[in-house]
């Protein structure tokens, strides 16, 4: 009851959002059963047209394009909403330690911060990954060290306004541990931006494992991934063909479609009314 | 009528609620002739402030108008146009805020602060109304007038900056000020200057004025009339010394009559009882910077309560922060029954913990919003005293029963469904669900309407017989401190001035600064200001 009436008053953006995120998560969950071939099966000669036997034509090896597309959207989600948890797992409980333990633990914290955030993250990934060599692994642990010292900051910056009231101190006073003072004093009172972070987070996650893929340096072929699915067939562009901006297009649907959700989130969670 | 300046006829005035909208002033008349000083009392939420702004034309977001008017020297605010309604203010009407520091900018001097208003409305060029500024603030007797003015906010006093605050309302000198709490924020001491700098302004330059304060004894010393305000709509109204001599409603009689509760004095402790809690010899200083308590000593005996009492950066809340645990002090120590409590929180075992808790000011920022009046009280009661199931079910009820709130409706509310009063009761109980032998009550009254702040006064008395229970009563309103204390500590620049049970406190000869103390704390009394000022100056 109060979700439906939660949903009505949000505005036709956050709705679309809600939609699209929806269809993608549909997407990713029943990718075997919708998708009419496998994402690796060659089923005919390369770059066949639209239409006939396969809906959106085949690609650069002649693998159907829409089993790759419903495949892909698979691969990259989950890979990336796995590396914005880790990113999240890591960066939240650092930045609360950080906030409610203060002293050292923070300066030594809050500068290693620094210093990752002073290097550009893209090109910081693709030194790492040139050391450690490419994989999915390292992929998704070096993006999500990189994107938690973002988680880091914000869950810092808000639980130290948390942790200063007196409600905060009365826990201390009263001798509540740490992990007390954090998950029942703290914690339930930065929910709100912390969830639209996650939200923007996803995003950038999502946006830095395409680049990686379409450089070569993500997500491994034969496995079908947006960002390598818009390099294999991005000679196709050249002769006027739209093919290569599908995974595109797929890959900013998404973003468009949660940064409205967090938009809208973000603007209930600050009160304002218009 | 010639003279009348503003005229305020059945307004009605709605805010904006979870379910539509809900009357906030419900048909006020209001009259003001020229350099007429009009006071407006009401608890909060009476909706006085609403209608101070009102007089000017103005509702705040989230409230419209919704009926009435509002006529100002012929002309019906609420009909002019946006643009008009602006040149009025700020040019024949002006506003002093409650917190001058939060309505300054701090990034600007206070003399361009003061130009900013008369040159936008084409009054004086900049350098006249900085050669104005420096008149003004002598007028209202600000140290060093030519200079002060080149100053940032926060390099000025809170009483400063009120004066400041008042002198720019004055820049275009205005033909009604509304003045919203001017000198709630502000000590004693310090009060008393801006009271007297206020009124001799006014009377100068026969500004009429609308004096909004829930302080009585304030609004005596400052009002030709007093109009009380409750729930939106007018008690009564009537020229101030009638009103004093001869409140006609009940509402008015109890307002009077609240400043009034004494509790009964505990009986002097025998001088072989040994107190519960002792601080001696206490030097304490934070990280940078010179020593915020020097050599503070004081005994808190069983059952009793310890009024500690200073202006605003005298040490008490530091000496509160030393007993605590939170401040590990230099020098000097601190007993709890005897035994010698560790400087450092960490280091304290929980049963010592338990035995000192403590309530705080802000009530709202003393409760965790996101969690339930169960888990809020429930959790000291688990925590010290292990209780678990139904047992903690069964005390938490207890507890809220002791102090009047339904445990049936309350049990499961958060703190954001609590008004302020019921919040205070909610910090009591959480410091009483853990048992302690001493409550440590930081200013807990100063947020609160004199009518709930006498509610809360009467609560803490009643459960200090109830469990045996002492005070350290942080305050700096001295009725607060004739109304509860037993004993008496008063504080300035972290020394303690002079200390005693209460009866020898309030009788002279006093120290010095007891004496300014006490003797700058408004009374009831309409002369009391003229009176006071003419000792001063003697």
């Amino acid at each position: 009851m109060r979700t439906l009436r939660l949903l009505s008053s949000a505005p036709p953006t956050a709705l679309f959002g809600m939609t699209v995120i929806a269809l993608y998560a549909l997407v990713v969950i029943l990718a075997p059963w919708i998708a009419p071939h496998g994402q690796t099966e060659i089923v005919g000669l390369e770059f066949e047209p639209w239409g006939g036997d396969y809906v959106l034509g085949t690609d650069n090896l002649g693998r159907d394009m829409l089993s790759r597309m419903i495949y892909g959207i698979r691969n990259s989600v989950t890979i990336a909403l796995l590396t914005t948890l880790l990113s999240f797992a890591l960066g939240s409980v650092l930045g609360l330690l950080a906030a409610t333990l203060g002293g050292w633990i923070d300066q030594v914290l809050s500068r290693l911060v620094d210093v990752l955030m002073a290097i550009p993250a893209i090109l910081f990934a693709l030194l790492l990954l040139t050391i450690t060599g490419t994989g999915i692994a390292q992929m998704i642990a070096i993006i999500a060290v990189l994107e938690a010292t973002r988680v880091f900051r914000l869950t810092r910056a808000t639980a130290m306004n948390v942790s200063v009231m007196d409600f905060v101190e009365a826990a201390r006073l009263r001798g509540e541990g740490t992990g007390w003072i954090i998950r029942r004093e703290i914690l339930p009172n930065i929910t709100s931006p912390l969830i639209a972070e996650f939200g923007l987070r996803f995003c950038f996650v999502f946006l830095a494992i395409s680049a990686l893929s379409f450089l070569g340096l993500g997500i491994q072929p034969p496995t079908a991934d947006l960002g390598a699915m818009v390099r294999d067939n991005a000679a196709l562009i050249t002769f006027g063909d739209m093919v290569p901006l599908l995974p595109a297009a797929a890959i900013a649907l998404l973003t468009i479609a949660v940064n409205f959700v967090v938009d809208w989130m973000l603007h209930r969670a600050s009160g304002l009314k218009s | 009528m010639a003279d009348t300046l503003l005229s305020i006829r059945d307004l009605r005035l709605e805010g904006r609620a979870e379910r539509g909208w809900v009357p906030i002033l419900k048909g006020v008349d209001l009259d003001l002739k020229r350099g007429e000083v009009l006071g407006l009392i009401g608890e909060s939420g009476a909706g006085k402030s609403t209608l101070g702004l009102a007089a000017m034309g103005y509702v705040r977001d989230g409230t419209r108008f919704a009926g009435g008017s509002v006529t100002f020297d012929g002309r019906d605010l609420l009909k002019l146009s946006p643009r008009e309604r602006r040149r009025l203010r700020g040019n024949r009407i002006a506003y002093v805020a409650q917190s001058a520091a939060a309505s300054f900018n701090p990034a600007h001097r206070l003399i361009d602060q003061y130009s900013e208003g008369p040159v936008i409305h084409g009054v004086m060029s900049k350098a006249q109304a900085e050669a104005d500024a420096r008149e003004l603030y002598a007028k209202m007797r600000l140290p060093d007038p030519d200079r002060i003015g080149f100053r940032y906010p926060h390099q000025v006093s809170g009483g400063q900056l009120q004066r400041a605050m008042t002198a720019m309302a004055m820049a275009s000198r205005p033909d009604l000020i509304v003045f919203d709490e001017p000198t709630t924020a502000l000590d004693v001491t310090t009060q008393i200057e801006v009271l007297g700098a206020i009124r001799d302004i006014v009377a100068e330059f026969d500004t009429a004025a609308i004096y909004i304060t829930h302080d009585l004894a304030v609004v005596a010393q400052m009002a030709d009339r007093i109009k009380v305000i409750r729930h939106g709509e007018e008690v009564e109204e009537a020229p101030t010394r009638e009103m004093l001599a001869a409140p006609r409603e009940d509402y008015t009689r109890s307002l009077w009559a609240v400043r009034e509760f004494r509790a009964d004095p505990a009986p002097a402790p025998a001088p072989d009882e040994k107190p519960v809690l002792s601080v001696s010899h206490v030097t304490a200083s934070y990280r940078t910077g010179p020593a915020v308590l020097q050599d503070v000593t004081f005994d808190i005996h069983p059952g009793r309560t310890l009024a500690v009492v200073g202006e605003s950066g005298s040490g008490k809340s530091t000496a509160a922060r030393v007993i605590t645990g939170l401040l590990p002090p230099d020098g000097g120590e601190i007993r709890l029954g005897g035994e010698v409590l560790p400087p450092r929180l960490a280091d304290r075992s929980r049963e010592q913990l338990r035995r000192v808790q403590m309530i705080y000011q802000m009530a709202d920022t003393a409760l965790n919003p996101r969690q339930t009046l169960r888990e809020i009280v429930g959790r000291p009661a688990r925590f010290y005293r292990g209780l678990r199931g139904r047992d903690l079910d069964r005390d938490i009820r207890q507890l809220l029963e002791d102090v009047e709130l339904d445990p049936d409706e309350f049990i499961d509310r958060y703190p954001g469904e609590l008004s302020g009063g019921q919040k205070q009761r909610v910090g009591i109980l959480r410091a009483l669900a853990a048992r302690p032998d001493v409550i440590i009550c930081d200013e807990v009254t100063s947020a609160l309407d004199q009518i709930v702040a006498d509610g809360i006064l009467r609560l803490l008395k009643r459960l200090q017989v109830e469990h045996g229970l002492s005070y350290m009563f942080i305050t700096h309103d001295i009725a607060t401190v004739r109304a509860i204390a037993d004993h008496v500590v008063v504080m300035q620049n972290g020394h303690v001035v002079e200390q005693g049970p209460k009866a020898e406190m309030f009788a002279p000869p006093h120290a010095a600064y007891t004496d300014l103390l006490l003797s700058s704390v408004p009374e009831m009394d309409p002369d009391w200001l003229t009176r006071r000022r003419g000792e001063m100056r003697a």
